[in-house]
């Protein structure tokens, strides 16, 4: 390894080193607020290599810089995975805020709690630049355990519960990732995408041992794998489960880092390794966001307890998110061809700001009223006028009714659609968002019913607020004023189109 | 100049439902307030339609940021012109109604009145919107208020009505949706305008990615849930029955007009040809709604539902108005589409006048329901007077506006589809049934001993009554006041594409 190797890799050395810093400093300080004060201001460290790095690259032709470690090429950085990176790292810093009105229920293990969800982070920041399939399963593979153990925090029933599941099923989706990476490789002789996606180019399908068809069925195992770490429809059965045991501020970060990080892999391995097959994989892929749209949200109107809510919500939300990588036929038309993933970027981001908001809000509401169940979160609109608004205001960009980040980023997918010829994916998402109403507004309703009551005093820091009012912001501008963030999520999706 | 007229007059009551939740308490200046600002609103939009330049003709009053959303091409894009001029000052007259008959509300006065001002800034957004992401960001926005304000300050089953709206609404627009991302696709604009311009011309109909009849349709669906016509009307009972007075009003009067403007301005000007094809079948579309909703306003016994049944027949004018687009070339076809519009400004104030009256009525004696109601004339004689006013209006008598609009619709429409019309015409006959057996039994049966001591109608009740009746005067006796305005955008709105 040079230092230039050392370099790119700089932001996720430096992350690797905050979290053994976070636990030596959990060892030596009986104040436990410096831990947290270190975990997030050392966050600076990882955002200015990435920045350096950002702008590093976008002085070069090819506006990419690759890993190789003897013949392969395993990693690289361009500004489709430092996009990722931003996101993930403004995630990690908002969740590791509002955690402090959290982390008193598990007092004696603080310092752990934050230095795994930076390891967490690592995995997640690691993905997106993956060019080699063992280095995604690994990568894979570290966002995911320390996940598992987080999520085990509370040690009660429900939370044990919860651990146990993600363990198995993350454990089963490993297993059928890997059956399916042993297929393309098998068939491909090789585990970088770059060299897969020659081969598929060079070989005629009809030379292959038993036609294309092990060759998809990688494919399948591929997609099933990564699948349930979206929370995609069929793979959800666990998300519910695992969003209502886990601490609510770790639901918050699985909702929304581990969708993105798993989305930006999905991406790349789709359009670098299988370009060649694209329309066979993008009907599919269309079929799978209408089953997870409809999924999630038909299943979410029954639910009762607002984690479990926002979790069959998720599962809606990989399913429009669908929708853009669907849209990869845009490559037919005419005018820009990248819309779709510049439209699931820009999602991601939109959708990050809202989930995390809405999970934020219902910590501090759930502090106070001791209780997850929607039937009680009532007269919040009186008790909690500010906390109520900011949950509304996530809920309504759910659904995706303007001038919300939501809308703009439903209306970017959507049009990606139309322009791949996809106007029926449109018309499924388009209900889908009606459905979704029913039940976001009735959370909505149920908050301002009630007798008009006197404003309670919430138990809620100072850094949990900040936290809550950067979404909430977030929500606003990304409706209002998308312009920026668009075009930023446009530019970084150009080395994976035209590459 | 860019802070123009329209951009106050549209967020000019937002503002101040932002400063009714920053800084207000008290209910009385919560009212007071709001009273001012209407006051004020009525004004400026009296200022926007009086300042049209008829002579000029074309859009003015211009309001533009053209790179609002550079990566979608989308503008900020407000502007006047004949079609939408009429619409505005209707909306300011009974936005400023709705907030005077709103004066004795009690319960959670300040919500109540923000979410009033920010339903008439997105109703006024819709009908000054030139560019069609804004118009559908408006059309989106209009649920939320009308939600809250259904739910929660309404009667009987307030969240059933009130998600039956917003399920209605949203599965139109989300039709609507996919056809404005079709034409978004063919042309490369959202500006209304320029697609108006060009789509047919310039830009062939071929372009688009479904057929323009399938686009226009999923366009005329969002309109006629709107509108609303049969089959998809049900909605509007409901909504009309549980909702307080002055939603009901604002329903009435001007949400129902967002379907016809849309029809008119969309389906009509950017789809003549397919207007003009399919216009028999939307005649008879049109009379069927005529008829249906009369029948049916005949069996109500409960005031405010009639007054809604009344409005699907009294709506079905509008449609019935618009396919005279299939005579033109000869005859009186623009006189039709004048009619239509006139429609739409005279069913405004007529109904809003109406369910001005029957709020009052039951406010009085606590009952809508028609057979406990008798001898109002003698208790409350300047109610039963106006009464008498509003109906004699809605049914169509000469030197009332009601009359204007129906004689023009007939005229331009009768050469169109004779058949449809002459049944249609019946509609007349029975809208003067239900109107005078109804004023008959409330007004002048043998007064009731339950309705002693009944006041009148005070003096801050009669104001908006009083200026909803002049409105109908002036309407009726001069037409040209609104009719010399629809003829500068009428010329220029049928261009057709095919011979």
């Amino acid at each position: 390894m040079t230092a230039s190797d050392v370099y790119l890799l700089s932001p996720e050395i430096s992350m690797v080193g905050l979290a053994v810093l976070v636990v030596l400093a959990d060892l030596i300080f009986r104040q436990k607020g410096v831990v947290a004060f270190l975990a997030i201001v050392g966050l600076a460290v990882p955002v200015a290599f990435s920045i350096a790095l950002w702008i590093d690259i976008d002085g070069e032709a090819t506006s990419q810089r690759f890993l190789e470690l003897g013949q392969a090429t395993t990693f690289a950085v361009d500004h489709f995975s430092l996009f990722f990176k931003f996101l993930v790292i403004a995630v990690v810093g908002l969740v590791l805020l509002v955690s402090q009105d959290y982390v008193g229920r598990f007092a004696k293990y603080r310092g752990e709690y934050y230095a795994l969800i930076l390891l967490s982070a690592v995995g997640m920041m690691l993905l997106p630049s993956t060019t080699e399939l063992i280095t995604i399963y690994v990568s894979l593979e570290l966002a995911t355990i320390p996940l598992v153990v987080l999520s085990a925090f509370l040690r009660d029933a429900r939370s044990t519960e919860a651990a146990m599941k993600f363990f198995v099923l993350a454990a089963v989706s490993s297993a059928l990732l890997l059956y399916g990476m042993v297929l393309v490789y098998g068939f491909t002789g090789s585990t970088q995408l770059s060299v897969i996606a020659e081969r598929i180019q060079e070989q005629p399908v009809e030379s292959i041992a038993f036609g294309a068809a092990p060759l998809l069925l990688g494919v399948v195992l591929i997609v099933a794998g990564f699948g349930f770490k979206m929370a995609l429809a069929p793979f959800q059965m666990w998300v519910p489960d695992v969003y209502e045991g886990s601490p609510t501020p770790i639901t918050a970060y699985l909702s929304v880092a581990s969708k993105a990080a798993a989305f930006a892999v999905l991406i790349r391995v789709f359009y670098l390794a299988f370009g060649g097959l694209s329309l066979d994989w993008s009907i599919g892929f269309a079929v799978l966001a209408v089953l997870s749209m409809t999924v999630g949200n038909l299943m979410a109107i029954a639910q009762t307890n607002i984690k479990r809510l926002l979790a069959y919500s998720t599962v809606a939300h990989a399913g429009y998110l669908m929708v853009g990588v669907a849209a990869v036929a845009a490559r037919v038309g005419d005018g820009p061809t990248d819309l779709g993933l510049g439209g699931v970027l820009f999602y991601l981001v939109a959708y990050g700001a809202t989930n995390l908001a809405a999970f934020f809000a219902i910590i501090a509401i759930a502090n106070k009223i001791k209780s997850e169940r929607i039937d009680d979160f009532a007269g919040m609109g009186f008790k909690a006028p500010l906390l109520a608004a900011v949950l509304a205001i996530s809920l309504i960009s759910l659904i995706g009714i303007p001038p919300t980040a939501g809308f703009i980023g439903k209306i970017y997918l959507f049009n990606a659609a139309v322009r791949a010829d996809l106007a029926w994916l449109v018309v499924a998402g388009a209900i889908n968002s009606v459905i979704s109403a029913y039940y976001y507004l009735r959370v909505i309703r149920v908050m301002y019913t009630g007798n008009e009551t006197e404003r309670e005093t919430v138990p809620f820091s100072l850094a949990a607020r900040g936290a809550l009012a950067i979404s909430a912001v977030g929500i606003v501008v990304l409706g209002v004023i998308p312009g920026y963030v668009l075009d930023v999520a446009q530019s970084a999706v150009g080395v994976i189109v035209g590459g | 100049m860019f802070v123009g007229l329209l951009t106050t007059l549209v967020f000019l009551p937002a503002a101040a439902a932002l400063i009714i939740a920053l800084f207000l308490k008290e209910k009385r200046q919560v009212r007071v307030f709001a009273g001012i600002v209407a006051v004020a609103e009525l004004v400026l939009s009296i200022v926007a339609f009086a300042s049209y330049d008829t002579a000029e003709g074309g859009v003015q009053l211009v309001d533009r940021i053209s790179d609002w959303i550079p990566a979608l091409n989308a503008q900020y894009f407000l502007g006047l012109d004949g079609l939408n001029a009429p619409m505005v000052l209707l909306t300011g007259l009974l936005g400023a109604c709705a907030i005077f008959v709103s004066w004795r509300v009690e319960h959670r006065v300040k919500e109540y009145f923000m979410w009033l001002l920010l339903l008439w800034t997105a109703v006024m957004g819709v009908f000054v919107a030139l560019d069609f992401l804004l118009f559908f960001i408006f059309w989106e926005i209009e649920l939320i208020p009308m939600y809250m304000l259904i739910s929660m300050w309404g009667t009987g089953r307030p969240t059933y009505s009130a998600m039956k709206f917003v399920a209605f609404t949203f599965l139109g627009s989300a039709f609507m949706l996919v056809a404005i991302l079709a034409l978004y696709f063919a042309t490369g604009t959202f500006d209304m305008i320029r697609i108006t311009q060009e789509l047919g011309f310039d830009t062939p109909y071929s372009r688009l990615i479904m057929p323009a009849a399938v686009t226009f349709f999923f366009f005329f669906a969002a309109f006629a849930v709107k509108l609303p016509i049969w089959p998809v009307h049900t909605w509007l009972p409901d909504a009309h029955t549980d909702a307080p007075t002055a939603v009901s009003v604002m329903l009435a009067g001007v949400l129902l007009k967002m379907g016809g403007y849309g029809i008119l301005r969309v389906c009509l000007s950017i789809f003549p040809d397919v207007a003009r094809d399919y216009g028999t079948p939307l005649a008879i579309l049109a009379a069927f709604s005529i008829l249906y909703g009369a029948v049916v306003t005949m069996r109500q016994t409960d005031l405010k539902r009639l007054v809604a049944y009344s409005s699907v027949s009294h709506m079905g004018f509008v449609l019935l108005g618009v396919t005279s687009v299939s005579a033109v070339g000869g005859g009186f076809a623009t006189v039709g589409i004048t009619g239509a519009s006139v429609q739409m400004f005279t069913h405004g104030t007529i109904t809003g006048l109406l369910f001005v009256l029957v709020g009052l009525v039951y406010e009085k004696v606590h009952t809508r329901h028609i057979p406990d109601i008798t001898g109002l004339a003698v208790r409350v004689p300047f109610v039963a007077v106006s009464f008498v006013i509003a109906g004699l209006a809605s049914l169509g008598l000469p030197g009332l506006s009601g009359f204007v609009a129906e004689i023009m619709i007939f005229l331009g429409a009768f050469k169109a589809n004779p058949w449809p019309v002459a049944f249609a015409a019946f509609g007349v006959v029975l809208a003067a049934g239900y109107i005078l057996w109804t004023l008959q039994r409330i007004l002048f049966g043998p007064p009731s001993d339950r309705q002693e001591g009944l006041t009148d109608a005070s003096w801050m009740e009669r104001l908006p009554i009083v200026t909803l009746i002049i409105a109908i005067v002036v309407v009726g006796v001069y037409p040209a006041v609104i009719t010399d305005v629809l003829d500068t955008a009428l010329p220029n709105l049928i261009n057709f594409r095919m011979p």
